[in-house]
């Protein structure tokens, strides 16, 4: 399975600031030991939101709204994409992690599992598309 | 936390740790069979005393300093026991006299090492394939017994005494815990790749079961492709292998049909293919060629697999450049297989007659009187040219030799569907 660890964003990062010299070791160390476990499959840092729109929706009419944007606490900054066996061996890697916001930082890196092929194979969904299929092939 | 919450932390923490804590323990003591009973040591202490303190912090390092004093443990019995029988082995003679604190130096110095040491060790020559297969997944993938057994499909016992008898072999041979060095390093090196596609071809192309795809062993096999080529970053072969894995893998969500059917390749939905495992092997294959190993046996195949990952549909193929590789694969290690699979790219690249000339002159293989692409390819050939009265045969035959259910399905659906077409005989000869 796969998850995906997601980093928030801070005032600093929101402003732009990259973190100092000493995070973005821990982070290059913490990504190596991913990449030397064989599980990190990819990871990447955002820009801050001023750089960023949102398209907003509303029925069938879309408006875009330029960044920033408030709540940094809930915005994405950044995130790894990693593949281990289950949430709780993923909640040991994150558990690794230094600490996105710095040594004092208050904050959490979220993890999410992925949707795999299995998740499609059995009940509803598979259920649901081979009626599908068998329509078109009437039609 | 509950007791089951920490017993579950604790698989996740052994899964993480567990090589890592064999590699250097077995350096100290010199057996890898000592170092895994050492570290399981330490995860019954875990299991014994987390659900009442909580999980530490760092469990990791828990784990780490709790194996050491086993460890330290372990000499001071060793060394009793040695000094009744009176004989002192050498190597550990040094061991012997190893305080606490040479023990710690030792163990925090650079793991990756000792995990290469490890990797070595697991794949040696002693041991037969299966052991090393089990060995790895069991200490480098940090696999339980039991799961090694559900993959392969055998039960527990046979995986447990597998493993118990290749650390005896290797005690027994008093296989020392090194990796090669330089030019010995690259020779040992294909045995060690060869056990992990091993792994990732037993999840790939199931041999045996209902399904087609194991995609958890192909998961198991890919990371420890990695770890090798993270611990070995200066050979080729092993970027090459880590490639053809990704690339592969890539393919997961097209290769099986809403009905659980396998889709061969040029018939897949390569909308479906995963973007991000091509261009991590594509990026692995980068790191072979830029390293001089272009023409490895893996990185040919991984080249192989990129034209596909490459080509936007299935017609856009560059079945020239398929065929060039595949002539130096089969010069480089030639095989029925490879020819095989170099007449299915001379088929395509030049018509079925071309592809034909080449099964035919294998009919005489006897590694491939029963490997059931063998028909099967024969079978697609001579249905492309018509000839779908001998087709038929050769997939029936095929569905004879595949041992997974639903191979056989489709191959005797194929069957069906040429003796339809010979009857009616509608479908006009292609030729070359």
């Amino acid at each position: 399975m796969r998850f995906m660890m997601i980093v928030k964003a801070s005032e600093e990062s929101e402003k732009g600031v990259l973190p100092p010299d000493e995070l973005f070791a821990e982070m290059d160390a913490y990504n190596k030991e991913l990449a030397k476990a064989g599980i990190l499959l990819d990871a990447d840092g955002l820009r801050p939101t001023s750089d960023g729109v949102r398209i907003q929706y509303n029925g069938s009419k879309r408006t875009v709204v330029d960044g920033p944007f408030a709540e940094s606490k809930e915005l994405i900054a950044g995130f790894w994409l990693i593949q281990a066996k289950s949430l709780d061996e993923a909640i040991e890697w994150a558990k690794k992690a230094p600490n996105p916001h710095g040594p004092n930082g208050v904050t959490n890196i979220e993890v999410r599992r992925l949707f795999e092929a299995e998740d499609f194979t059995k009940g509803d969904a598979v259920d649901r598309k081979r009626q599908l299929q068998e329509q078109s092939k009437q039609n | 936390m509950a007791e089951q919450d920490v017993k579950r932390t604790i698989d996740a923490v052994w899964r993480i740790e567990s090589a890592r804590l064999i590699a250097g323990l077995a350096r100290i003591v010199r057996d890898v069979g000592v170092a895994e009973e050492l570290a399981q040591d330490a995860l019954v202490a875990a299991l014994e005393q987390w659900p009442n303190s909580g999980v530490p912090d760092n469990p990791g390092a828990w784990l780490m300093t709790t194996a050491k004093h086993r460890a330290i443990d372990h000499f001071r019995r060793t060394k009793r026991l040695d000094g009744k029988l009176g004989e002192l082995a050498t190597d550990a003679e040094s061991a012997h006299t190893n305080t606490a604190e040479n023990v710690d130096a030792k163990l925090d110095d650079d793991i990756g090492d000792d995990m290469l040491r490890l990797v070595f060790v697991a794949c040696h020559p002693v041991l037969s394939v299966d052991a090393r297969v089990a060995l790895n997944l069991r200490l480098v993938g940090g696999l339980t017994t039991e799961e090694i057994a559900r993959a392969f499909l055998v039960p527990e016992p046979t995986i447990a005494q597998r493993i118990v008898r290749a650390k005896r072999t290797l005690a027994e041979a008093r296989v020392p815990f090194e990796a090669p060095r330089g030019p010995e390093l690259t020779a040992r090196l294909p045995a060690v790749l060869e056990v992990i596609y091993l792994i990732f071809n037993e999840g790939y192309a199931a041999t045996a079961g209902d399904d087609i795809l194991r995609p958890e062993l192909c998961q198991d096999a890919l990371r420890l492709g990695r770890i090798v080529a993270e611990l070995i970053p200066q050979e080729s072969e092993a970027h090459g292998l880590a490639a053809l894995m990704e690339i592969q893998a890539s393919r997961f969500k097209a290769r099986i049909g809403s009905t659980g059917e396998p889709v061969l390749l040029l018939d897949q939905d390569r909308s479906r293919w995963d973007r991000l495992l091509i261009r991590r092997g594509l990026a692995a294959l980068t790191r072979a060629e830029k390293l001089g190993g272009a023409f490895g046996p893996y990185a040919l195949q991984a080249a192989i697999a990129a034209c596909h990952a490459r080509a936007a549909s299935a017609d856009l193929t560059d079945w020239r450049r398929i065929v060039a590789l595949y002539d130096a694969l089969s010069q480089l290690s030639p095989s029925p297989v490879v020819e095989l699979n170099r007449a299915v790219a001379m088929g395509m690249a030049f018509g079925p007659n071309a592809g034909l000339a080449i099964v035919d002159a294998l009919s005489g293989e006897r590694t491939l009187a029963t490997y059931h692409l063998f028909p099967s390819v024969r079978g697609h050939l001579l249905s492309k040219l018509g000839r779908f009265d001998e087709a038929r045969v050769e997939y029936a035959r095929a569905a004879s030799l595949t041992k997974n259910k639903r191979e056989r399905d489709q191959l005797l659906k194929r069957a069906a569907e040429c003796a339809r077409s010979g009857t009616s005989g509608s479908i006009p000869r292609t030729s070359a």
